[in-house]
């Protein structure tokens, strides 16, 4: 039995959001067919999609965004009169930023400047980081200690704020309650992959939730050049990665307006979402395809181009003309010519090579096995870029079965994994999202275009893991009269278990303690 | 309450939101100097800047007659409202610096310009491993070039306080030589006995993880007490300001570290970058105060610290399309500290007529970052040019370490 418990651990962590407490029995029924466990939601027909009363498409919530951020610069634009007409009235000094448009991440501070037509320019939601701690906007950032906990006047959450919390509640809510959560976990894997950052201003951060939804879910088990077609003509993307700025030199609006390309969106395309770094490709791939991009915009808030919010093509933006990428000429006219060159990329040895590294050392280790890379690389050429056969080459492999429980689990995965063992579904998100920052994953907000880190060793380190007790420890303090450690030990790992933690656990010196020690030992942080 | 209430109920600490984005870390010893006889006890610190600092926009060739075209919309003046500071007849530093400006003037500071690594490509995540390891290409990640410097100087005592902030180390101080880091916490602690429990199953199941727990542990303990009050408003600049003074703070101490490492992001400036006010504006600004911060905070050790700022490349000589600048190759390493032979412009200017430029699109680099960095470790450090050549920046025996970086 220890090996089944063993199997079972593994599909449980390795694969899932590890087991769920109560009367789920997980761990048995992942020990009776550990790959058949892990496979089950891959056949369920639309199983990665998020369909909740509420949550609205991307054009709907431009649009909340597009009327929010007008309805203020009005009132801005009043107050400023106003002002004026007061001529005693000194004017605000340039710098002093109005408490709610305080942010205070370096990066999201760094693109503070607000473009001339905000809705249209990177620039901070009010109070960014207020949707994840509503108290931070309205406080001074002062490192006071809990004891002493500061109370704020609540504030009402505004439109951004809500729908963050909402988006990250059905998130979160998912994940709870999945199985195995090997669909959840292939979909914060492909959206890490292709993220964005909420922190690069008030549309990303409230299109940070339907971009997931929109263009990751619907291809987690389906081809990748859909998903990567999807996510390249995702307003949330276009916008992070500055495309709707981007004008061909020649094109009718870069002559007018005397202004041309940007290749952020570009260069990452290539370096971080298809070939990868050495993946062949050099600088002029990546300013042609810049180019074959320009006019790969979306619509606002008057909706001259299309519905504000949606994703368009401006012909008026586009450089006119054939592009050379990769050695090959394209010549086709609008967006079509950008459609081919995704579409060849995808199908790029490079790119297979790519993807199926950065899958394996996901989900088995930092250096995957050579031999499973290769056979996911394979799979991936062979299906033409099938996600789902990709996922179940993975789970059919032995490699995945007898590599060690090296990886350590995310924040993310860490977080998750206690709400399931101990918890009911979420009702507010609130808490799970102040851990995620404490840990350094604050949700859908990597500090780069890289995603956040994969490796154990940027999970492992000393702050890190000294974080992760301290949660814990609060968890155990909480929770614990609820709860026999050792009974959830069964439920986690049963056989699997070390002696050493089941020593560990049985010894403590109280419920608290031993729940502690429990969310912190190896078999419940490794994966 | 429903369960998934307690969850992360007390978790409010507020260090990822306060200083996303910026981290400093430490050597867990003092060295233990031959030099220790003139009564120098020499500090060091490094700031990488994450995503690529446009140079010829921070230290501005106004001389050079292409620059002003080049850079365009955004370009600084010799002359004006917010004119460049002259710091010499040809180069002009960005106005959002006057605390570096002043360190110049007292010769205290000292750019390097058209500098780069050994790294020729444009990516971020590559550029910064090259410019954090200190190896002559990508791809090697398991250490950087500042802690194989510290595995060869002789190690004193333990110091007895430090800081970092930020859950992981930077992979400039990653590596053998013990770091230490701490950030401020409003998270309650786990109890000690809780936390000496799991030591020991760590010790007896998993090592790594024991380790890593045990300096967690040691950095909370060093860091208590350490009140560190963040002043309102500014988000970028605030956290740039807070980390270094905590830093400072701590450096200064006779038993502090004496060797750290900090990384600000966020300069990744593809539109509306700004010009002498601005986007950059604003985050030279929160450097400059860091910089401050640093000097004001060593006090009286000020003297014989040398900070060295560096990014992983430069950007395009001529701005985009949108009002911003893509990756580069060529860009500027400041130096400033009571130790630099500063108030000089260190260049050998490449020029920016189209020619002259790399590739067409960038500002040539005509000093190896590394001569820089080697020279300094050399002058503060007494590090000999073999251990450099070989294990602080491998297989770099061409790169001769720079002279007279050092009063």
């Amino acid at each position: 039995m220890a090996r089944d418990s063993q199997a079972a651990l593994i599909a449980l962590n390795r694969f899932g959001f590890g087991a769920r407490g109560g009367a789920s029995g997980d761990l048995i029924n992942a020990a009776s067919d550990p790959r058949g466990f892990v496979l089950a939601e891959l056949a369920r027909p639309n199983g990665a999609l998020l369909e909740v009363p509420g949550l609205l498409s991307t054009p709907e919530l431009g649009k909340q965004v597009f009327d929010y951020q007008f309805e203020i610069q009005q009132a801005r634009n009043a107050a400023k009169t106003a002002q004026q007409g007061a001529s005693e009235t000194p004017p605000q000094a340039p710098d002093a930023t109005p408490p709610q448009r305080r942010n205070l991440s370096l990066s999201t501070a760094a693109k503070e400047i607000a473009g001339k037509d905000p809705a249209m320019q990177p620039q901070p939601a009010d109070g960014a980081n207020a949707a994840v701690m509503p108290s931070a906007t309205m406080q001074p950032p002062t490192m006071q200690t809990v004891a002493s906990p500061p109370k704020p006047p609540a504030q009402p959450l505004n439109i951004i704020q809500k729908t963050f919390r909402a988006e990250a509640l059905a998130r979160l809510q998912r994940g709870v309650v999945a199985d195995c959560g090997f669909v959840e976990r292939l979909v914060v894997f492909w959206s890490n992959h292709f993220c964005i950052s909420a922190n690069k201003g008030a549309l990303a951060r409230m299109w940070a939730g339907s971009f997931e939804r929109e263009a990751i879910r619907p291809h987690v088990l389906g081809r990748f050049s859909d998903m990567l077609k999807a996510v390249e003509q995702h307003p949330a993307m276009l916008f992070f990665l500055d495309n709707q700025q981007s004008l061909g030199p020649e094109s009718r609006a870069g002559i007018n307006r005397n202004r041309g390309l940007n290749e952020n969106l570009a260069r990452e395309i290539m370096e971080l979402h298809t070939l990868g770094v050495g993946g062949g490709y050099t600088q002029d791939d990546v300013t042609a395809l810049a180019r074959v991009i320009t006019g790969w915009t979306f619509a606002g808030r008057k909706g001259q181009l299309g519905a504000p919010g949606s994703f368009v093509f401006n012909a008026n933006a586009h450089q006119p003309g054939p592009q050379q990428v990769l050695g090959k000429t394209y010549a086709q006219a609008g967006l079509a010519q950008g459609e081919a060159v995704l579409s060849d990329i995808a199908r790029h040895p490079s790119t297979a090579k790519f993807i199926a590294t950065k899958f394996a050392r996901h989900f088995v280790a930092d250096d995957p096995p050579p031999a499973l890379v290769t056979k996911l690389q394979d799979t991936f050429i062979k299906t033409d870029g099938d996600l789902r056969a990709l996922a179940t080459a993975l789970v059919q492999s032995t490699e995945a079965w007898q590599a060690p429980l090296t990886k350590m689990r995310s924040p993310y995965e860490f977080l998750l994994a206690s709400g399931r063992l101990l918890a009911r579904n979420p009702e507010d998100p609130g808490r799970y999202l102040n851990g995620l920052n404490v840990l350094g994953q604050p949700l859908w907000s990597p500090a780069g275009p890289n995603g956040f880190p994969d490796t154990a060793a940027a999970w492992a380190a000393p702050e890190g893991i000294k974080l992760r007790l301290d949660i814990s420890a609060q968890l155990g303090s909480q929770l614990a009269d609820r709860f026999d450690p050792r009974d959830l030990l069964e439920l986690i790992a049963a056989d699997a278990a070390s002696a050493e933690t089941r020593r560990t656990i049985e010894r403590a010196e109280s419920r608290q303690q031993a729940l502690a020690l429990l969310l912190m030992s190896p078999e419940f942080q490794r994966r | 309450m429903d369960c998934s209430e307690s969850l992360m109920l007390q978790a409010t600490s507020r260090r990822a939101l306060l200083l996303g984005g910026a981290s400093f870390a430490a050597w867990a010893y003092l060295p233990k100097f031959a030099r220790a006889a003139d009564g120098r006890d020499p500090r060091f610190v490094t700031i990488i800047l994450r995503g690529a600092l446009d140079g010829l926009a921070t230290v501005a060739p106004v001389g050079d007659p292409d620059y002003a075209g080049l850079h365009g919309a955004i370009a600084l003046k010799a002359d004006g409202p917010n004119a460049a500071v002259m710091l010499d007849s040809f180069f002009g530093l960005h106005p959002a610096m006057p605390e570096f400006s002043r360190m110049y003037r007292a010769k205290q500071a000292a750019v390097v310009h058209a500098v780069a690594t050994s790294y020729r490509d444009r990516s971020h995540f590559d550029g910064q491993d090259v410019l954090e390891s200190g190896f002559p290409g990508p791809g090697r990640v398991q250490s950087g070039w500042l802690n194989r410097a510290l595995e060869a100087l002789p190690k004193g005592e333990r110091v007895t306080s430090a800081l970092a902030v930020g859950p992981t180390t930077p992979l400039v101080l990653r590596g053998a030589a013990p770091t230490v880091g701490w950030a401020p916490t409003a998270l309650p602690q786990a109890a000690d006995d809780t936390a000496m429990r799991l030591l020991d199953l760590y010790q007896h199941r998993d090592p790594a993880l024991a380790s890593a727990l045990t300096q967690g542990l040691q950095l909370e303990k060093q860091a208590q007490g350490n009140e560190m009050k963040p002043q309102p408003g500014g988000g970028a600049v605030a956290a740039m300001r807070l980390v270094a003074r905590g830093a400072a703070k701590l450096m200064a101490a006779d038993d502090g570290p004496r060797i750290g490492a900090l990384a600000f992001d966020g300069w990744d400036t593809h539109a509306n970058e700004g010009g002498s006010v601005g986007r950059l504006a604003q985050l030279l600004g929160g450097l400059d105060g860091a910089l401050a911060e640093f000097q004001s905070g060593l006090g009286a050790r000020w003297r014989d610290t040398v900070i060295v700022v560096a990014t992983e490349f430069g950007r395009t000589a001529r701005i985009n399309g949108t009002e911003g600048t893509d990756h580069g190759t060529g860009t500027i390493a400041l130096l400033a500290g009571g130790a630099v032979n500063g108030g000089r412009m260190i260049t050998d200017w490449p020029g920016l007529k189209p020619a002259n430029l790399y590739q067409a699109r960038d500002l040539a680099p005509t000093t190896d970052l590394r001569a820089v960095i080697k020279g300094v470790l050399h002058d503060q450090f007494g590090l000999g040019e073999r251990v450099l050549a070989d294990a602080v920046f491998p297989d770099s025996a061409p790169v001769k370490p720079m002279k007279g970086l050092v009063v």
